[in-house]
């Protein structure tokens, strides 16, 4: 820590010391899940300023005027790198190219929790928007003493300088000289106006994609250290399986095999070379099995979840007095667990050497991850760094923390040599903790005005928050010696929640029940899946407003605008719906149909309004999505074109999860192991077109996107196979088989 | 053993055990990151490379079975700095989100182009089937194959 | 449902097929060929046939694999247009929805058993064997009258198919007025009363509807089914269609079970997994209720015979032997195929067979083997299930028979194939679509 805090030293110009705030238990960064992120010092102040209020622990002017800006949020796939640049790019009012991005690195960056639940934006764009803002504003300032003028005549032009009305500049750098970032940031520093805005609001290319098409250095997969050996664990088929009688002895006979580590049930093979590794793995893992847990609940699926122990969670218990009911409709949803199916399984790099260990990884929380794996091998948290290094698309806490875990642990029986782990497809399908199975249940019911008259709701689901921050909340922990027991499983509170994520409509429903039936017990392993538990929540609620207003006769877009009152809202669902064409849709014929849905993540984060066409092969059950129509409201966009490319993803992910996917097991281990156990969609299903729109919301605060659509796509998809058929399907996937077996011949 | 193969037009000799697949000696003895390991089952497509002008599963493919064949990977297209037609409009398209997947999207498509310079929509969903995308970035990567294809960029959206 | 197989012995068979054919259809064509036509019919509206029927009619087409010949790729079910190649041509399915144009729409219950039974259309006009008639012929009318019931309630699609390629003369249609003469055999399956009445289901289904014989069953040179080797194996799209008969080369004599669970999941724990034409065979019979796929496996497993309570055999695995037999093979095995199939793999993992259980390998022609290395296995039932890669474009045909070599010396105990990359070149040209 001292020698890269000094290496960052030896550059000279402004950072001075970080500024490193206590933690302890308050806000709930990353949607309320992982640890606690550090403690609030100054609440007054925007986003993650609040618990790092230094100025210097998130901007860095060297003398030559090179910028580096400090985040602790991570790439995943999702944009973030070129979104925070843009931000820090326009307040800084500076061009993007002159800014280096450090990002979660535990060793340099500040601590923002993890980088999840749509969070990044919100928390880590706004402290970087407004900690740019405060330096703009002291640069500023400073040039005002040197040219003894008064700071408001000053601008600055874009271009890292400082200019006056009499044509004079100044550089960053060399103001910078003259200036300590070393001091808490104002809650209202100057912001630049949005109508002026030169980056902010433009489509930057991402920064990240040109290494990506070109073969560049790019993932954690890509590190190649020197000395770096190969590694692979020795595993059962899946979580809660052990092998029977692991071929140990065969294995460490194999060509180039360097060590065969045994702590307690957990093994792994490492070698020089990575197909050594991948052979000695094989003739290691040439056994049978055992299982050690609960058999799985085969028989049952998700609902299995509805009798298991619970604790119960009252989410909304409101009385408006009794209204007259003229029709109600009740239903079951479910879900089943789901697989975060990252196409690159999880990989991570460890080096123990001088009493530290360092840790190349691509997990949502390294920040957690340097306590917790600290706690794992024995290390104080100091000597443990965390630098996040992309990888594949992880949506969610794939196999990552645990990869890393475990390359940690096999580094610190081979010190000195780096070690690079990669779990092999089968492993991250079976050891990975799934996106929770779920089941829903409703009763809701309309007066003769047309208008819901009450509303009950219950959700049955496990904690979708099992982000290891002790050493126990890694697989690996329970299979050492000595070993570390797994934490007590918790519920996200609301305002964010986790299985009662978005259980809170948006809508204004009269004499709403809504009750999470919090399960501890986990039949398959299982934490967090984008979105959480507003999946089949919005899912959910917008199936039955289709079949309310369908009760009721009316269109379902009319039906929800007399429901909703906020304006936003209300501005996303007509703005999806005219693009789509809703009031000339095709009307539902056997086979066409249209569905529309709506969700605002959270209640707090972004809207999405989705309308699609389908079509229903009769004689296959095949649905075909014609087209997708989007609208999202994001606030402030920072690139308007990656909040298009997630949103669009995120559309075909839950398509992809609505339609096809589910996690299959047996008894005692789980069957989806490969693409063939478990397919996701593919070219030939994604839908004709995808449009999104992204409303424009000129200095509006960010609102985090990249979860939003994951709702409302399920659910639009399901109203249009209503639409197009009569039939509602109410338990995903809802595979060929499954719209087949409902519409019949 | 010491093996002989042609990548990118470069005679390289490999230090592998035969029956290696040439993924990893792609990625480790050359150095090589454009070929990803996904799956290492040939169901994915991250490890996409060409032999003989056709597509090919990398992580399947022993290192000994290329012979004289010569292997393109996508180091071979173009550099960030030049980038192949396609490269280009992968970039023009913002056609990548966690990326993982688009060096093997890269070169699958390419061999469909430099067979069929003009394919319709169909046949470049029918080709590109063997590949996946776990972000869900497959319309963009299909309007920057359409890009080269000639077609129009929305496709033959039914 | 293609009659006209390829089904080449040598290079000139065909041509001595093709003028016995001309000579004998020529003559014959004069005096018997003429079918009447059966007036149109307007097209029947979907309300007038009852629900029930229309139920059974669906589940008889999927017993039938109908939609399997009768839709093309990325085309709308039982539409037509999907070509069959033949070493004759190429013949176009048609149109099996009641547009009246371009379908059936106009064709009465009675033109459409006559097309099933006799293998003329509505219009008079012969229909190809390609139409398997040889095997609906045994199919009562009862069901029949249920497939039209069902396809007549389908929505009409307009969509001709394309004309037939045929080389010459076989264009000349009445000529399949001999082959019938020859080879057609009207007639209800007979009844054993010895037999259970779900082995007697079994019969009807398998001679009737599910015509398994099409494939399975050896055809000679005018490509007609040779009756006395019912069930010795035949040739389908390429593929080799594994005996059915006391000569199945399958590793374990095959139980009534385990054959329910391969034609419901294209997979038995005990035999590999469903490939090639046999996929879309599995496709349809997992959506048929599962009395009907007992039924077809209770008639099959008595045709193989056996007990399947004799003493288990241990499976082969020569290793050593075969590697030092086929050096090349085994060392490609190691980066090809030991991923999956190898010990400590992920499949194996799962339970899945081992090699030495797949009739591929134990079968004395390498065709199928050779085509599931070249093709791989989709995975038959809704996109779920076995999938492996096909090594077409990454192993040359010497490579894939130095694999198949290792492959059988090693995983049976059976002796080496011959001219196996001559085999493979054969597989690789008549895999590609046509």
């Amino acid at each position: 820590m001292n020698l890269d805090r000094r290496q960052l030293l030896a550059g000279g110009g402004l950072l001075v010391a970080f500024s490193m705030a206590g933690h302890g238990l308050a806000q709930l960064a990353g949607g309320g899940e992982g640890g606690a992120a550090p403690r609030p010092v100054r609440p007054d102040l925007p986003g993650s300023l609040k618990s790092n209020p230094v100025l210097d622990s998130w901007v860095h002017i060297a003398p030559d005027g090179r910028i580096t800006v400090f985040s602790g949020k991570a790439e995943l796939g999702q944009g973030i790198r070129t979104a925070l640049l843009q931000v820090a790019a326009e307040e800084l009012d500076v061009p993007p190219g002159a800014i280096d991005l450090v990002t979660a690195d535990t060793a340099r960056t500040p601590d923002e929790g993890l980088t999840a639940g749509s969070h990044s934006m919100q928390d880590g764009g706004t402290a970087i928007a407004n900690a740019c803002a405060n330096v703009r504003m002291l640069l500023t300032r400073t040039a005002a003493k040197r040219w003894r003028a008064a700071a408001d005549m000053l601008t600055t032009n874009g271009k890292a300088q400082v200019t006056a009305p009499d044509g004079r500049s100044l550089g960053y750098g060399a103001l910078a000289a003259d200036l300590s970032l070393h001091v808490e940031a104002i809650p209202n520093a100057p912001r630049r106006d949005p109508r002026h805005y030169r980056t902010l609001g433009h489509d930057l290319p991402r920064v990240d994609i040109p290494a990506k098409l070109t073969g560049g250095a790019a993932y954690v997969q890509d590190l190649r250290l020197p000395g770096m050996l190969h590694a692979r664990v020795v595993r059962g088929p899946s979580y809660g399986t052990r092998l029977a009688k692991p071929q140990l002895d065969r294995a460490r006979k194999m060509p180039g095999v360097v060590a065969v580590i045994e702590n307690g049930r957990f093994t792994a093979v490492v070698a020089e070379k990575e197909w050594q590794a991948i052979q000695a793995m094989r003739v290691a893992q040439d056994s049978d099995y055992v299982r050690d847990l609960p058999l799985l609940p085969v028989a049952e699926g998700p609902h299995r979840l509805q009798k298991l122990p619970t604790r119960e969670i009252q989410v909304l218990d409101t009385h408006d007095g009794a209204k007259p009911v003229w029709k109600t409709v009740r239903g079951s949803y479910s879900r089943p667990w789901y697989s975060h199916g990252s196409i690159g399984p999880s990989c991570a790099v460890a080096l123990a050497k001088d009493g530290g260990l360092t840790l190349w990884s691509h997990s949502q929380g390294v920040f957690d991850m340097h306590r917790a794996v600290a706690e794992l091998v024995g290390l104080p948290p100091e000597k443990v760094r965390c630098i996040h290094t992309p990888s594949a698309g992880c949506y969610g806490q794939n196999g990552a923390d645990d990869v890393t875990a475990e390359a940690g642990l096999i580094a610190m029986a081979l010190p000195g040599r780096p070690i690079r782990l990669q779990w092999m497809r089968e492993q991250e399908f079976g050891w990975e903790p799934c996106g929770c199975g779920m089941v829903t249940r409703v009763e809701a019911a309309i007066g003769p005005d047309k208008r819901i008259a009450h509303w009950t709701y219950e959700v049955w689901s496990n904690s979708h928050n099992n982000r290891p921050v002790g050493a126990g909340g890694y697989a690996v922990a329970q299979e050492i010696s000595p070993g570390f027991p797994a934490p007590p499983p918790k519920p996200i509170p609301m305002p964010e929640g986790d299985g009662d994520r978005n259980a809170n409509p948006l809508y204004v429903f009269p004499n709403m029940d809504v009750r999470y039936h919090f399960v501890p017990e986990m039949p398959l392993r299982v934490s967090a899946l984008r979105s959480l538990g507003a999946h089949l929540n919005v899912f959910t609620i917008e199936s039955v407003l289709d079949e309310l207003a369908l009760a009721g006769g009316v269109d379902p877009l009319a039906f929800r605008l007399a429901h909703m009152q906020d304006a936003r809202a209300r501005a996303v669902m007509i703005e999806a719906t005219n693009r789509f064409g809703w009031a000339k849709r095709p009307r539902g014929d056997g086979r066409r149909g249209c569905g529309m849905a709506f969700a605002r993540y959270k209640n707090i984060g972004a809207y999405c309004a989705i309308a699609m066409e389908i079509e229903v092969e009769r004689e296959t059950g095949a649905i075909t999505v014609h087209r997708v129509q989007a609208a999202v409201d994001a606030g402030q966009p920072a690139s308007p074109d990656g909040i298009r490319n997630q949103v669009e993803g995120g559309i075909l992910q839950s398509l992809s999860w609505a339609t096809r996917e589910a996690v299959t097991y047996d008894a005692t281990r789980r069957t989806s192991f490969d693409w063939g156990s478990y397919p996701i969609l593919r070219f030939e299903e994604v839908p004709g077109s995808v449009a999104v729109h992204v409303m424009d919301r000129p200095g509006d605060p960010f609102l985090g996107a990249g979860e939003t659509a994951q709702g409302p796509t399920s659910a639009a998809l399901a109203n249009a196979i209503a639409d197009a058929t009569g039939a509602r399907l109410r338990d995903m996937p809802l595979t060929p088989e499954v719209v087949k077996a409902a519409i019949g011949v | 053993m010491t093996l002989s193969i042609t990548v990118n037009g470069k005679r390289h000799q490999v230090d592998a055990s035969p029956e290696t697949p040439l993924l990893y000696v792609l990625r480790d003895d050359l150095g090589l990151n454009g070929a990803k390991y996904g799956c290492g089952l040939g169901q994915c497509g991250a490890c996409t490379v060409q032999l003989d002008g056709k597509a090919i599963f990398s992580c399947i493919t022993p290192v000994s079975a290329v012979g004289d064949r010569p292997v393109r990977t996508v180091e071979g297209l173009g550099t960030v700095d030049r980038m192949s037609p396609l490269q280009q409009a992968f970039r023009d398209e913002q056609a990548a989100q966690c990326g993982y997947c688009i060096a093997g999207m890269i070169m699958r498509a390419q061999a469909l182009l430099d067979a069929d310079p003009r394919p319709d929509e169909a046949k470049i969903r029918a080709h590109m089937q063997t590949n996946l995308c776990r972000c869900g970035t497959h319309m963009r990567i299909l309007r920057a194959i359409r890009r080269v294809a000639g077609l129009p960029s929305d496709g033959a959206a039914a | 449902m293609v009659t006209l197989r390829r089904t080449a012995r040598s290079k000139w068979w065909w041509v001595t097929a093709l003028l016995l054919l001309g000579l004998a259809g020529a003559l014959i064509a004069l005096a018997l060929s003429w079918r009447p036509a059966i007036a149109p019919i307007a097209p029947p509206s979907p309300g007038s046939f009852a629900p029930a029927q229309v139920v059974r009619g669906a589940m008889l087409v999927k017993l039938g694999d109908c939609a399997v010949c009768h839709t093309r790729d990325g085309g709308r079910p039982l539409a037509g247009g999907r070509p069959l190649a033949t070493p004759f041509g190429t013949l176009y399915s048609d149109n099996l929805t009641p547009d009246p144009e371009t379908g059936i729409g106009t064709w009465s219950a009675a033109a459409f058993r006559r097309a099933m039974k006799a293998g003329v259309s509505r219009s008079g006009a012969h229909l190809y064997p390609a139409l398997p008639y040889e095997h609906f012929t045994h199919v009562r009318d009862a069901d029949l009258d249920a497939i039209y019931a069902f396809l007549m309630t389908r929505r009409p699609v307009r969509e001709a198919a394309p004309a037939n390629r045929l080389i010459f003369p076989l264009g000349f249609r009445p000529l399949l007025a001999g082959w019938k003469l020859l080879f057609l055999h009207p007639g209800e399956t007979p009844v054993d009363p010895s037999r259970s009445a779900e082995w007697n289901r079994g019969a009807y289904l398998v001679e009737g509807l599910g015509h398994c014989g099409g494939c399975h069953t050896p055809r000679n040179l005018a490509g007609g089914e040779i009756r006395s080797q019912a069930y010795a194996g035949g040739i389908a799209e390429g593929w080799r269609a594994p005996a059915l008969n006391a000569a199945n080369p399958a590793a374990r004599k095959w139980t009534k079970e385990a054959l329910v669970t391969y034609l419901r999941t294209g997979i038995s724990p005990d035999h590999s997994a469903a490939a090639g034409p046999m996929g879309p065979v599995v496709d349809s019979l997992s959506q048929v209720p599962e009395a009907e796929v007992r039924a077809i496996a209770a008639y099959i497993v008595s045709k193989m015979g056996g007990s399947p309570s004799a003493p288990v055999a241990p499976l082969p695995d020569h290793a050593d032997a075969a590697a030092r037999r086929f050096p090349e093979g085994a060392v490609l095995f190691g980066g090809a195929c030991a991923g999956c199939h190898g010990p400590g793999a992920p499949m194996m993992g799962q339970g899945r067979p081992l090699l030495s259980l797949a009739t591929v390998l134990r079968d004395s022609d390498p065709t199928s083997a050779a085509q599931a290395v070249l093709q791989g296995i989709a995975p038959p039932v809704a996109g779920r299930g076995p999938k492996m890669p096909g090594f077409a474009d990454a192993l040359t045909d010497q490579q894939i028979a130095a694999v198949l070599g290792y492959l059988r010396a090693r995983y049976t105990d059976r002796p080496d194939w011959k001219k196996l990359p001559a085999t493979v070149a054969k597989a690789r040209k008549e895999g590609a679509q046509p």
